[in-house]
């Protein structure tokens, strides 16, 4: 079967490796704010967002991109809904390689993006979320495609940009993925130094595999800790310092999702989102309110019901991981 | 006669589909309860693993997202998706457990689209996990309501295949060997797959319904080979551990059927 959606985010792993020798691995303080972070964003870039779902999304991240009016980028849509859907509200993306999309799971889907997905707004090129977790890890294995046994003989696969091939040693027929280098990646962590080393606790999506894929790679963190923290436990840096560009604290800057063993998804505020979504009207509504009217994310926090928000939050997140029990 | 609604009993019929030592790859929603219920009833050592990473977790309540903290709760691991989708390439999982906007006679299943492709009436999420799961796992499961729109004769996208064009087209396609659609639980009916044809076969109608009924809520050519065994309807011990220990918050068990 021959694809036909269009490749996207693919570079010849020569050229990869001019560029990876070139990129520094000094230990160099890359401590920034938000702002700083955001404008090493250029137009026309792939950008990848971490995380899953509603879980460990860089949302902090999000909203300043979004203020700051980012356009024409092209993003990577791996079971991402809260993440790809306020993208595809600013309107920052035109071309997508896509997984799986607006639907909050099981709490349902944002009608408003639902529409603007079906207007053809944005070209999408499908792909099954092992396909996409495979594609970064060709790109981070320094290959230009890995070989799978997966999508083959659907719908998924023809409007993929993936490819047959043989097996050489066995005559099985395999699809063979294209790498995925990003030229952005953007990562909500629990805790990185000054330097970029960051640590992920629980699942790790494909994070480690987009941080080796990327060429900037921006970590986004609850909290800054002193380096001793990786140096005592080599086995805490999920992601290394050589492969970071900025590093900005961001305190429960993943809310409303979910940051795990920290704090729950803010699920009324999520449905809040869902109901917004609804109509064009109240979604724009919520959108100036949550994000363009606010100076910055803690005003948004702080609307959101700030501190005492947060703590309920936290208490939901032990009673889910330490009790066993949830609400 | 217990009392019961549509979820409920698709929920605990699912649940007794598992076998205990065996394997499961789950997403949220309905399967997700199911396996939790079998998990708490009748397979007690099922290996679970969730797509974002988790693996061995004890689900204490309805997980929202397939990577929230609830899949990882006491999870014996927290991986990557590559991690899990490598694990059901290797050969490792039993069971994926599926749900799907259209499904086919061959169990192809629709989650992509409705209507044409670059200008859809309809747009659903995309295959997530589902693809690599039906493509990879041994047997694919699916717990979907039963209607006329679901149950097709034309999907208008295979997202995540299941047997394709017939016997044969899987293997043909390069899909790994000896896999493919296994179960579908409906609230309606229980289906299987005809060996030979490869085609939707009815092979349980719930209580309280006849074959006339399913025959109304399905657009395909369903093969009905013999008579139709009557499903037993959920035990008074099911119906309680789904209520008061799986879904306490109604998360699922409330939604309605459609």
């Amino acid at each position: 079967m021959e694809s036909i959606g269009e490749l996207l985010g693919f570079h010849h792993p020569d050229e990869m490796r001019e560029f990876f020798r070139k990129k520094s691995k000094k230990m160099t303080n890359k401590l920034m704010d938000l702002k700083e972070a955001v404008a090493l964003i250029n137009e026309g870039d792939y950008l990848s967002i971490g995380g899953f779902g509603t879980v460990r999304v860089p949302t902090a991240f999000i909203h300043e991109l979004l203020r700051a009016k980012k356009k024409n980028l092209q993003a990577a849509c791996f079971t991402s809904n809260v993440d790809t859907d306020l993208l595809a509200a600013g309107k920052t993306f035109t071309k997508a390689d896509v997984s799986y999309i607006i639907n909050f799971e099981a709490l349902g889907a944002p009608k408003v993006l639902k529409k603007y997905f079906e207007s053809g707004a944005i070209e999408l090129t499908e792909w099954s979320n092992g396909a996409m977790g495979w594609r970064y890890k060709a790109a981070a294995m320094g290959l230009s495609y890995l070989p799978v046994r997966s999508m083959l003989g659907t719908d998924t696969q023809k409007y993929s940009a993936a490819k047959e091939l043989t097996c050489p040693f066995t005559g099985i027929k395999y699809l063979a993925v294209p790498a995925l280098y990003p030229d952005v990646a953007v990562i909500h962590v629990h805790a990185a130094d000054i330097y970029g080393n960051s640590y992920i606790k629980g699942v790790l999506v494909a994070d480690a595999d987009i941080a080796k894929a990327s060429k900037k790679v921006i970590i986004t963190t609850e909290k800054i800790v002193p380096t001793e923290f990786f140096r005592d436990n080599p086995q805490n840096t999920t992601i290394p310092f050589y492969q970071v560009d900025a590093v900005v604290a961001a305190p429960y800057g993943s809310y409303p999702c979910n940051m795990p063993y920290e704090y729950f998804m803010d699920v009324d505020h999520l449905r809040e989102f869902l109901k917004a979504a609804e109509d064009e009207k109240t979604f724009e509504e919520f959108l100036n309110n949550n994000i363009y009217s606010c100076k910055d994310f803690y005003e948004y926090l702080d609307n959101c019901g700030g501190i005492r928000r947060i703590e309920y939050l936290k208490d939901l997140e032990n009673q889910i991981i330490v009790e066993g029990g949830l609400r | 006669m217990n009392n019961y609604n549509d979820i409920e009993l698709m929920i605990c019929v699912a649940s007794r589909i598992f076998e205990d030592d065996t394997s499961v790859s789950v997403g949220t929603g309905i399967p997700c309860a199911a396996v939790m219920l079998a998990q708490k009833l009748y397979a007690p050592n099922i290996l679970i693993t969730f797509e974002a990473g988790a693996v061995a977790p004890i689900l204490p309540a309805m997980p929202i997202s397939v990577g929230d903290s609830a899949t990882m709760h006491k999870a014996l691991q927290t991986g990557s998706t590559c991690d899990q989708m490598e694990m059901i390439q290797r050969g490792l999982i039993d069971y994926c457990f599926l749900g799907g906007a259209q499904i086919d006679m061959y169990g192809n299943i629709n989650s992509t689209v409705i209507g044409d492709y670059k200008k859809p009436k309809v747009r659903f999420p995309g295959s997530g996990g589902a693809n690599d799961f039906a493509s990879m796992a041994w047997r694919i499961v699916m717990v979907v309501p039963h209607s006329i729109r679901r149950f097709t004769n034309k999907i208008d996208f295979i997202t995540t295949p299941g047997y394709l064009t017939g016997p044969g087209a899987r293997e043909k396609a390069g899909l790994a060997p000896n896999t493919g659609p296994y179960k579908i639980i409906t609230n309606l009916a229980v289906m299987g797959f005809d060996e030979e044809t490869k085609r939707m076969t009815l092979e349980s109608i719930h209580p309280g319904y006849t074959i006339d009924d399913v025959q109304k809520n399905t657009d395909l050519e369903l093969l009905i080979k013999q008579p139709p065994k009557k499903t037993e309807p959920p035990t008074q011990e099911e119906l309680r551990v789904l209520r008061e220990e799986v879904d306490p918050f109604k998360a699922v068990i409330e939604r309605k059927a459609e």
